[in-house]
């Protein structure tokens, strides 16, 4: 029977990393918010990997603080082991990872939301969108309640007709035997919105206690933790870490998978979702680099306070006892317990191509999506979307500008933009090889990028604000001091620079000059800089870095100005490009589907050549002078 | 980065007398600022000065002078593109007028592509509205045109060499960026040994793909010939029989310095430019004169020789040494004086070369046509139109690789300094869509499908 139970002005549907991210963003913009899950005690779960962050990944989470989010500072909360990887390389690839105790984040991530103002939690399953003409006006759940509101974010992650797989055996839940959501797609569909099925997999879950850690080698913290959160206090996280260990698959691991494809769902045919390359099963990666005589396998804590061990690189969908025979060939898991199976996993998603750059999808006003439903993977990427998509949704009630970031802005926009714009054949990694400026967008000066954004928003404090106004002020001082300080060739200067193998100076120079050099940097210039006044750390780390890769930042940001004139020549949504009359019909077609927001992202269409933008540019000019004419008249 | 100043010949490429560089847009004065010298010693700067003036002076690129040349400054918006516009005269002249586009371009322009200048005119609003349905088919026309012309050009070697290039340079970007993403799956200890190691092999390709790109250029561009020749060989009058009363097209290029004259020919498409002609010409005795190592040295740099011999004397040692040097050179070897009893015969020269032998008599014009088809036939392959368009085509693919030669440079500059591998993977992308330029193709997803394909990642 169908009844309304309430009104609101923003639903999320899902309690996962995204749908937390933007019930959080809504609430504290002071909208009412109810949040929806199909089970509160599986909210923010970490039903695959149990880490947070790491290459390109720790950038979003970073971003996300930047901006006013939560992942960041719930996983200073609850890490037991960090690292900061990529430290030998330049500034822009270091990159921060860290083991979380599973049931502490989710907990943690409970209790913030539990006493949110302006939020309500409910566990239902809901099972319809409402609309009318193409506008949200609420949701309805499985058992008949009728929710208004006036924007809802869908955040259902991977449990949308969920089926989890291995072997010939197969469950409609979603992860970790938690019940599927099996109506809302219909209702989707029935609204014009277009769904796909995607698929991925996880490893088994063993007992601690069955493993010998002395046949693997141990993998320990950074003796220095940095936190994720630029308002977390590093002093205050510095404690005893956890290790994770190292071992390797060996031949006759490799044996027994290929001996026994013909039963895993991926060979038989029986999955039919397309799963991430980035992240392949076992079997994957033994049938696809025959090659390779070995893979890492990481054998990481899922918590404190359990013993079941994450076997990373072991991810598979083989039948149960392969998945013991194979793991049984590991060294240091000859007699490994199974706690939990691996297991495939199959779920409904979008094509993303549906949705603008404010992730609202095109087809219902008022409608928006983030994470793994919008088909990407991993909890960060999920989580930035969930956070923009609630930020959207409640900027839209609030009758705002959405906020859109751009390439060259930040890494969330790197991936939205993606998301929206490119073809997305399978769920969705962040890379740092998919940001073009990523010398600019680096972890270190998240803050400085989007902390203004932030506030602008309303989810970063004034006093925070004010902090961020301070360094950036102190950053520039430093760098125009170091500029403009001349050093002579001085006994004392030539003996330095000897000691640090570094060529005497012939002339002059100055101590930024120095700063550049790859043998040197500013803290080991301290003995030669008579006039330094003790700078905070972070400060300290964008002086070095801003002077040290000067040439390659300034290249950086004179192709992020010829980005930016193609990115602010907007496109009108409801255009029609069959209009335009020398475009191929192949572009008229890709244009049609996308709805570009400007020429930029159109360029970036694949099927759309520089011939049609330049047929498109000039069809726009004409347009613009006959208005031209038009008004004159 | 070279963006958004464009520049182009703006005079169609042949012999005429006045040949123009064009150049728009924001960094036009500056781009001039640093070629451009005035008259005397005052430093003059056409940035300073007022819009529409004309300037005269020369063309340096560095130390070297170009040409002589009238420069026509016009300031945005009041120029044809709405841009700031710099026009260069020069002597005209296909070898001139090119040097000067190259310059331009090593100093911070790029090449304009089809139709851009139509473009930029129109979209700064310099063009009539009815013109806008006639811009959209130049622009596609043009690139349609120069996709075949480039492709017709590539087809076989040398796309073939680009492609390989671009393979092993993406495999590197690919395993860069894999370890990056991965760093506890895959290493780069040692890579940067590894990375340097392939790097040489690519930059010594690239260059021999700039040095074959020259190819391209000695049927844009002219045919650098030089005629050599014992006195009275009848160098001369051969030179005058292919210059000839009907073939009017023919000018002399004042070169930097005044002292080397080019006479340029035209053999229908193919032209000619026969090297230090007042030399043969006054002289009529290269070889005895400035000796055989002269006349080597003249030859170094031909991209043809026409030896002439004398029919009518015998064969002697400097016959044979010219002859020996000249074996592996792209050579053509005229018996001439056939009206004359001779001595020589075609035979006794077959025996000491391998190159083609064609007997002439410059004075009855006999044989001349079947020299004139061998030249051709030495230099014609393939069916290429010999226009402006090509040309551009082929500046700009020369341009592309250059470009990409700079960039592998800068990563072994990066690999010797020192720096970490994320450094490299940047110049790596900016060689490899560099020599995308050259196929028209784009890099997409390209990378990511390389890193997935090659690299194993991942949980």
């Amino acid at each position: 029977m169908q009844y309304l139970e309430e009104s609101y002005d923003v639903v999320v549907v899902g309690a996962g990393h995204a749908g937390c991210e933007a019930a959080l963003a809504c609430a504290r913009l002071g909208l009412e918010t109810i949040m929806f899950t199909v089970s509160v005690d599986s909210i923010a779960l970490m039903p695959c990997n149990p880490n947070i962050g790491g290459s390109s990944k720790g950038h979003l989470v970073r971003e996300l603080d930047a901006l006013g989010g939560e992942m960041g500072k719930n996983i200073d909360k609850t890490f037991i082991q960090s690292k900061m990887l990529n430290q030998s390389k330049g500034p822009a690839v270091h990159s921060l990872r860290a083991q979380a105790d599973k049931q502490d984040y989710t907990r943690s991530m409970r209790n913030v939301l539990e006493n949110t103002d302006h939020l309500t939690i409910r566990q239902a399953e809901v099972s319809e969108i409402l609309t009318d003409q193409g506008v949200l006006t609420g949701v309805k759940t499985f058992s008949g309640a009728v929710y208004h509101c006036k924007a809802a974010v869908l955040a259902t992650g991977t449990y949308l007709r969920a089926r989890c797989i291995y072997g010939d055996v197969s469950n409609y839940t979603g992860p970790n035997g938690l019940q599927a959501a099996n109506h809302l797609t219909d209702s989707l569909k029935a609204n014009g919105i277009e769904m796909r099925r995607f698929k991925t997999g996880t490893p088994a879950r063993v007992d601690k206690r069955s493993i010998d850690f002395t046949k693997m080698e141990e993998q320990l913290g950074d003796e220095r933790v940095v936190p994720f959160s630029f308002s977390t206090d590093p002093a205050s996280i510095q404690k005893e870490q956890i290790s994770c260990w190292l071992t390797y698959t060996n031949s006759s691991t490799h044996e027994i998978i290929r001996d026994n494809l013909g039963r895993s769902p991926l060979y038989s045919g029986a999955i039919e979702g397309t799963g991430p390359r980035y992240c392949p099963s076992i079997e994957d990666k033994v049938v696809k680099f025959p090659d390779k005589e070995r893979h890492q396998v990481f054998v990481e804590p899922e918590g404190l306070y359990t013993n079941e061990m994450y076997l990373g690189g072991m991810s598979s969908s083989l039948p149960e006892d392969v998945q013991y025979a194979m793991y049984r060939t590991v060294p240091g898991l000859e007699n490994v317990k199974i706690v939990r199976n691996a297991y495939a996993i199959e779920y409904d998603c979008i094509n993303s191509r549906q949705l603008n750059a404010s992730l609202e999808f095109k087809a219902v006003s008022g409608l928006f999506s983030g994470g793994q439903f919008n088909g990407s993977s991993g909890y960060e990427e999920a989580a930035v979307q969930g956070f923009m998509a609630g930020v959207n949704a409640a900027r839209k009630i609030m009758g705002r500008e959405p906020v859109i970031l751009d390439r060259s802005q930040a890494y969330i926009g790197v991936l939205i933009d993606d998301l929206v714009t490119k073809e997305n054949l399978e769920p969705y990694r962040m890379m740092t090889s998919r940001a073009e400026y990523r010398l600019l967008l680096r972890q270190d000066n998240a803050d400085l990028r989007l902390m203004g954004i932030g506030h602008e928003i309303g989810l970063v404090s004034d006093e925070r604000y004010e902090q961020l106004l301070k360094k950036e002020q102190a950053i520039e001082l430093e760098i125009k001091r170091l500029e403009a300080t001349n050093i002579g060739a001085s006994e004392k200067v030539q003996e330095f620079l000897e000691n640090h193998g570094s060529t005497p100076l012939k002339t002059g120079t100055t101590l930024a000059e120095l700063v550049r050099r790859p043998e040197l940097n500013y803290i080991m210039l301290t003995d030669i800089d008579l006039k330094r006044v003790p700078l905070p750390e972070d400060v300290v780390e964008q002086v070095d870095i801003n002077i040290k890769y000067e040439g390659y930042i300034r290249r950086q940001k004179q192709q992020v100005t010829q980005y930016k004139k193609l990115e602010n020549r907007k496109l009108q949504m409801d255009f029609d490009y069959a209009e335009v009359k020398g475009l191929r019909r192949e572009a008229i077609q890709k244009l049609n589907l996308y709805k570009p927001m400007s020429i930029g992202q159109a360029s970036r269409i694949s099927g759309v050549s520089p011939a049609d933008i330049s047929v498109l540019l000039v069809y726009l000019e004409q347009k613009r002078y006959h208005k031209n004419v038009e008004q004159k008249e | 980065m070279k963006m958004n100043t464009i520049a182009a010949i703006a005079t169609a490429m042949s012999s005429s007398g006045i040949g123009i560089v064009r150049i728009s847009g924001e960094e036009s004065f500056q781009i001039i600022d640093r070629v451009f010298k005035g008259k005397g010693k005052r430093v003059k700067k056409l940035s300073d000065q007022k819009s529409h003036t004309v300037h005269y002076g020369f063309i340096y690129d560095g130390d070297e002078l170009i040409d002589e040349v009238l420069v026509l400054i016009m300031k945005g918006p009041g120029s044809y593109t709405g841009e700031d516009t710099v026009e260069i005269d020069c002597h005209g002249g296909i070898l001139v007028t090119k040097k000067i586009l190259e310059t331009v371009l090593k100093y911070g322009a790029r090449p304009a592509e089809p139709g851009e200048f139509t473009k930029r005119a129109f979209l700064s609003g310099r063009i009539d509205l009815t013109q806008a349905e006639a811009v959209i088919d130049v622009i596609n026309a043009k690139n349609q045109y120069a996709l075949k012309s480039s492709v017709s050009q590539l087809e076989g070697a040398v796309s073939k060499r680009v492609r390989a290039l671009r393979e092993v340079i993406i495999y590197h970007i690919a395993f860069i960026e894999s370890a990056l993403d991965d760093p506890e799956h895959i290493s780069l200890d040692g890579y940067h040994e590894t990375l340097l190691q392939a790097v040489i092999p690519l930059k010594e390709e690239l260059k021999r793909l700039i040095r074959s790109s020259e190819n391209g250029r000695v049927l844009s561009e002219g045919i650098e010939t030089v005629i050599l020749g014992k006195p009275n060989a009848g160098k001369s009058s051969l030179l005058n029989v292919l210059v000839g009363e009907d073939r009017a097209i023919v000018t002399d290029i004042a070169g930097t310095t005044r002292d080397t004259l080019k006479e340029q020919i035209m053999l229908e498409d193919l032209s000619l430019n026969v090297i230090d002609t007042a030399g043969i010409r006054d002289t009529e005795d290269i070889v005895e004169k400035i000796g055989v190592e002269k006349a080597r040295h003249a030859a170094e740099g031909a991209d043809l020789i026409i030896y002439v011999v004398d029919g009518s004397c015998s064969l002697d040692v400097n016959d044979e040494e010219i002859l020996a040097f000249i074996e592996d050179r792209k050579a053509v070897i005229v018996l001439n004086k056939s009206d004359l009893s001779m001595v020589v015969t075609p035979d006794m020269l077959n025996k000491r070369t391998s190159h083609k032998v064609i007997t002439v008599s410059a004075r009855n014009r006999s044989g001349i046509e079947e020299l004139e088809h061998e030249i051709k036939t030495m230099f014609y392959e393939g069916e290429i139109d010999f226009n402006d368009q090509v040309y551009i085509t082929n500046v700009r693919q020369k341009n592309a690789l250059e470009e990409a030669l700079r960039s592998l440079g800068m990563v072994e500059q990066s690999i010797h300094d020192g720096m970490s591998e994320d450094f490299y993977s940047i110049d790596l992308m900016d060689a490899y869509e560099q020599l995308g330029i050259i196929l028209g193709e784009s890099v997409e997803d390209d990378l990511v499908n390389e890193i997935f394909s090659k690299f194993c990642m991942g949980k």
